[in-house]
C-alpha cells in the first residue's frame, strides 16, 4: 500500500446488491426475447401445459368407456373431446416441443450464437402460442349466435361435408379453422428459420457429413414442413372461403367434392406423423450413442435413410384412404409405397441396435426410455405394415386397431424420446441434473401404463370396435378390454406426475451438473449450463462429428478415422 | 437468401394445392357459366407483369453499381407495370362481377377462379406495397449498395410471383378455356 492515492470521497466496497428484477421486468423480458434459448423454452414450457390439457381429455375419454353403456358424458361433449385431444396433441403439443427443442440445441450444437432470423423465431412462437389459445378460446365463443355447442366437434380431420355451414353452424369449427391455420403460419416460420441457421450458421470445420444426425434430422423435418404444412394451410383457406364466402370446394350439393378435403388434409396428415417422428430419431441418435458409449453407427446410411422416408412419405398419403374406393391402381401404388418406408425405417433401427451392441451401456434414465422406444417403434412399424397392406385395412379402418396403431407411434415412439430428451437436457437447460430415482419411477410407471392401454386397445379393434363412439352396448364383448384400457391411463397419469413433480423440484434442488454431465460429444456440452446468452465466448471450429471427444482425447482424435 | 428460397417452396405448396383444386374441378360445375363463356384473355396485364420482372432485375443490377437514380427509375416501372395488371385484374372482376354477375358463389368455377386468381393477384399486393416502399426509400436517398442484397431478396419474390402468373394464366386462360 505504499502508493496508495488519497481518497477523494467517501467509497464503498460492498458491490451493490443484485437487486432481485421485479416480476414485470422479467415478464417483459420473457416476452420480447428474441434469444433461441427463451424461444425454445417457452415453446416447450407452452406444449407442456397443452400436454396437460389435452391428457385431461383424453382421461373423460377413457372414464366414459371405462365401462358399457356409460352415460358419465353426452356424445356432444366426447364429439369434442376427441376433437380437441387429437387437434390439441398434434399441433399445440407435438410440433410447439419439437420446435422447442429444436430451437434451443439446434443453434448450440452447430455452434452458432442464434438462429438465422431471430425475430421472426419470436413471431413464429407468438403466432403459433396465439393459435392455440384460439383453439381454447371456442370453450368460450364458439357458440356464436345459434346455441350450436362450444368447442370444435368435427373430429381432427374434419371430413367434408361436416364442416359446412349447415351441419356445423355457429363458430367452433371457425376457431378450429383459424387455430390450425395460424399454428401452420408459425410452424412454416420456424421451419425456414431452422433451414436457414443449418445452411448458413455452421462453424467452421461443421460440414454437412459432420453435423449431428439430429440436426440433419430437423433438417429433413423442416423441408417436410413446407411441403406438407402449406398444403394445409390452402385448404383451410379453401374451408373458410366455403364457410363465409359461400364457395362451393367441399359443397357436394354443387358438384364439390368431399374426397378432395381428404386428399388434402392427408396430403398434409401422413407426412406430419413424419415431420413429428424425425426429431424423436434425432433425439434418439444423441442419446443412444452417448450412453453405450460408441460412436453412432453407420452415419451415412442414417442420414441416407432419414432423406429417403422424407420423401417417401409425401407419396403413402392416401393409405388413410382405402376404404374410399380410389381403385386398384392407386390402392396398390399407396399400400407398395408404405410398405417401402420399412426399408430406411429398418436400417435405422439395424443402426441404433448395431450403436449398442458391444457398447458399455449405461441405463440412466434418457437411456431406458430410448430403449423402450426401439421396442415400441418397431410394434408401431409392424402394425403399421399390417395397416398399409389395403386389404387388412379395409377390415380395421376406423376402428380402435387404428387408434391403437397411432398411438404406438405417438406415444410410444415419440412421446417415449420426447421425455428421454427431457432428461437428456434439462441439465443443459437449468444447470440441474434430473433426480434418477424419480425419473425412473416415472419411466417404470409410464412404461406399464402405456403397455396396458395401448397393447390391449388393438384388442377391441380386431372385435370391431369404431373409433369415436361414445359409448357400445353390454353384450358386444368390448368391456373388459376397455376397462384394462382405461386401468392403464392411472399408471400414465401418476408417471407424468412423477415427471411433472421431478421437473420442478429439480430446478431448485437437483445436483448441479456443470457443462456436460453425460460425458458427451457435441458441441453444446462445451459451454456453460445454462449456456450464457451468445452461447459461445469464441465460435468454435470442430474436425470430426464428435468435437468434444477430440477436446478430451487428442492422442486419438476421431478425424482420423472419419472419411 | 436461404430463408426466401425456404419461404417460396412453401408458397409453391400453396399454389399447387389451388391450382390442382382448379384442373380438378373444370368442367365440374353443375350450373353456367363456363370459362369460354365469361373469360378474355389479360393479355396487356400478362405482358406488363412479365415484363416487371425484367425492370426488378435492372434495378437490383443497378443498385448493385450503386446506380441509385437508375435503381429507382427501374423501381417505379416495376411498380408501374405491376400497378398495370393489378388495375387489368381488378377490371376484369369488376366486368365479371357488375357486368355478367358471376361471383365466387354462383358456381364451382366461380369458387375456384376468384380463388386462385385472387391468391395471386394478394401476392401481387403484397409484393407492390414492397416494392413501393423500396422506391420511398431509394427517392429519399435511403437506398444504398449495402441494400442491394435485401432488394436482390425482393425480387425474387417478385420473380416469384411472376413465375406463378404464368402457371396460372396457362391453367386457367389458356387450358382452361
Amino acid at each position: 500500500m505504499a502508493d496508495s492515492i488519497p481518497l477523494t470521497g467517501p467509497i464503498d466496497l460492498t458491490s451493490a446488491p443484485k437487486a432481485r428484477p421485479l416480476t414485470l421486468e422479467v415478464l417483459h423480458a420473457w416476452v420480447t426475447t428474441v434469444d433461441h434459448k427463451k424461444i425454445g423454452l417457452m415453446y416447450i414450457g407452452y406444449a407442456l401445459v397443452f400436454l396437460v390439457i389435452a391428457g385431461l381429455e383424453a382421461i373423460v375419454m377413457r372414464l366414459q368407456l371405462a365401462v358399457p353403456e356409460n352415460g358419465l358424458v353426452s356424445p356432444q361433449v366426447f364429439n369434442r373431446m376427441f376433437t380437441m385431444h387429437g387437434t390439441t396433441m398434434v399441433f399445440f403439443v407435438g410440433m410447439p416441443i419439437l420446435f422447442g427443442f429444436g430451437n434451443y440445441v439446434i443453434p448450440l450444437m452447430l455452434g452458432a450464437r442464434d438462429m438465422a432470423f431471430p425475430r421472426l423465431n419470436a413471431f413464429s412462437f407468438w403466432i403459433a402460442a396465439f393459435g392455440g389459445l384460439l383453439l381454447y378460446f371456442s370453450f368460450l365463443g364458439g357458440d356464436g349466435l345459434y346455441g350450436a355447442g362450444t368447442a370444435p366437434d368435427v373430429g381432427w380431420f374434419a371430413y367434408a361435408p361436416l364442416t359446412a355451414k349447415v351441419f356445423s353452424p355457429g363458430h367452433s369449427t371457425d376457431y378450429w379453422t383459424l387455430g390450425i391455420l395460424l399454428s401452420g403460419i408459425g410452424s412454416i416460420g420456424t421451419a425456414l428459420n431452422i433451414v436457414t441457421t443449418i445452411i448458413c450458421m455452421r462453424c467452421p470445420g461443421m460440414k454437412l457429413s459432420r453435423m449431428p444426425l439430429l440436426v440433419w434430422l430437423y433438417f429433413v423435418t423442416c423441408c417436410m414442413v413446407f411441403v406438407a404444412v402449406s398444403p394445409l394451410t390452402a385448404a383451410q383457406i379453401m374451408l373458410l372461403i366455403d364457410r363465409y364466402l359461400g364457395g362451393h370446394f367441399f359443397d357436394t350439393q354443387a358438384g364439390g367434392s368431399a374426397v378432395l378435403w381428404m386428399h388434402f388434409f392427408w396430403i398434409f396428415g401422413h407426412p406430419e406423423v413424419y415431420i413429428l417422428v424425425l426429431p424423436a430419431f434425432g433425439f434418439a441418435n444423441e442419446i443412444i450413442p452417448v450412453f453405450a458409449r460408441k460412436a453412432i453407427f453407420g452415419y451415412p446410411a442414417m442420414v441416407a435413410a432419414s432423406v429417403a422416408i422424407g420423401f417417401i412419405s409425401l407419396s403413402v398419403w392416401a393409405h388413410h384412404m382405402f376404404t374410399v374406393g380410389l381403385g386398384p391402381g392407386a390402392n396398390t401404388f399407396v399400400a407398395l409405397a408404405t410398405m417401402i418406408i420399412a426399408v430406411p425405417t429398418g436400417i435405422k433401427i439395424f443402426n441404433w441396435i448395431a450403436t449398442l451392441w458391444g457398447g458399455n451401456i449405461r441405463f440412466t434414465v434418457p437411456m431406458l426410455f430410448c430403449a423402450a422406444f426401439l421396442f415400441q417403434f418397431l410394434i408401431a412399424g409392424l402394425t403399421g405394415i399390417m395397416l398399409g397392406a389395403a386389404p387388412f385395412d379395409w377390415q380395421l379402418s376406423g376402428s380402435y386397431f387404428v387408434v391403437a396403431h397411432f398411438h404406438y407411434v405417438l406415444v410410444g415412439a415419440i412421446v417415449f424420446t420426447i421425455f428421454a430428451a427431457f432428461y437428456y437436457w434439462y441439465p443443459k437447460m437449468s444447470g440441474r441434473l434430473m433426480n434418477e430415482t424419480l425419473g425412473k419411477w416415472h419411466f417404470w410407471l409410464f412404461l406399464i401404463g402405456f403397455h396396458l392401454t395401448f397393447d390391449f386397445m388393438h384388442i377391441p379393434g380386431i372385435l370391431g370396435m369404431p373409433r369415436r363412439v361414445y359409448t357400445y352396448q353390454l353384450d358386444r364383448g368390448w368391456g373388459i378390454w376397455n376397462l384394462i384400457v382405461s386401468i392403464g391411463v392411472i399408471f400414465q397419469v401418476l408417471g407424468v406426475g412423477c415427471f411433472v413433480f421431478n421437473l420442478l423440484r429439480s430446478y431448485f434442488k437437483g445436483t448441479i451438473a456443470g457443462p456436460d454431465p453425460w460425458d458427451a460429444w457435441t458441441l453444446e456440452w462445451s459451454t456453460d449450463s445454462p449456456p450464457p446468452a451468445y452461447n459461445f465466448a469464441a465460435i468454435p471450429s470442430v474436425q470430426s462429428r464428435r468435437p468434444l471427444w477430440d477436446l478430451k482425447h487428442p492422442e486419438d482424435p476421431d478425424s482420423k478415422y472419419e472419411l | 437468401m436461404v430463408g426466401i428460397l425456404c419461404l417460396i417452396a412453401a408458397e409453391s405448396a400453396v399454389f399447387i394445392i389451388f391450382v390442382v383444386a382448379y384442373i380438378f374441378y373444370l368442367g365440374k360445375s353443375i350450373s353456367g357459366p363456363s370459362p369460354r363463356d365469361v373469360l378474355d384473355i389479360p393479355i396487356v396485364g400478362t405482358i406488363c407483369l412479365l415484363s416487371s420482372s425484367l425492370t426488378v432485375y435492372l434495378a437490383v443490377g443497378a443498385l448493385r453499381k450503386s446506380k441509385v437514380g437508375l435503381c429507382s427509375l427501374w423501381l417505379a416501372a416495376t411498380v408501374l407495370l405491376g400497378g398495370v395488371f393489378l388495375a387489368g385484374t381488378a377490371l376484369e372482376w369488376r366486368q365479371l362481377i357488375y357486368k355478367d354477375g358471376f361471383t365466387i358463389r354462383t358456381n364451382l368455377f366461380g369458387t375456384t377462379f376468384y380463388s386462385l386468381v385472387g391468391l395471386h393477384a394478394t401476392h401481387v399486393v403484397v409484393g407492390l406495397v414492397m416494392l413501393a416502399l423500396a422506391l420511398v426509400f431509394a427517392l429519399r436517398g435511403r437506398l444504398t449498395e449495402a441494400n442491394a442484397e435485401r432488394l436482390d431478396v425482393l425480387s425474387l419474390y417478385w420473380h416469384f410471383v411472376d413465375a406463378v402468373w404464368v402457371v396460372v394464366f396457362t391453367v386457367v386462360y389458356v387450358l382452361g378455356r
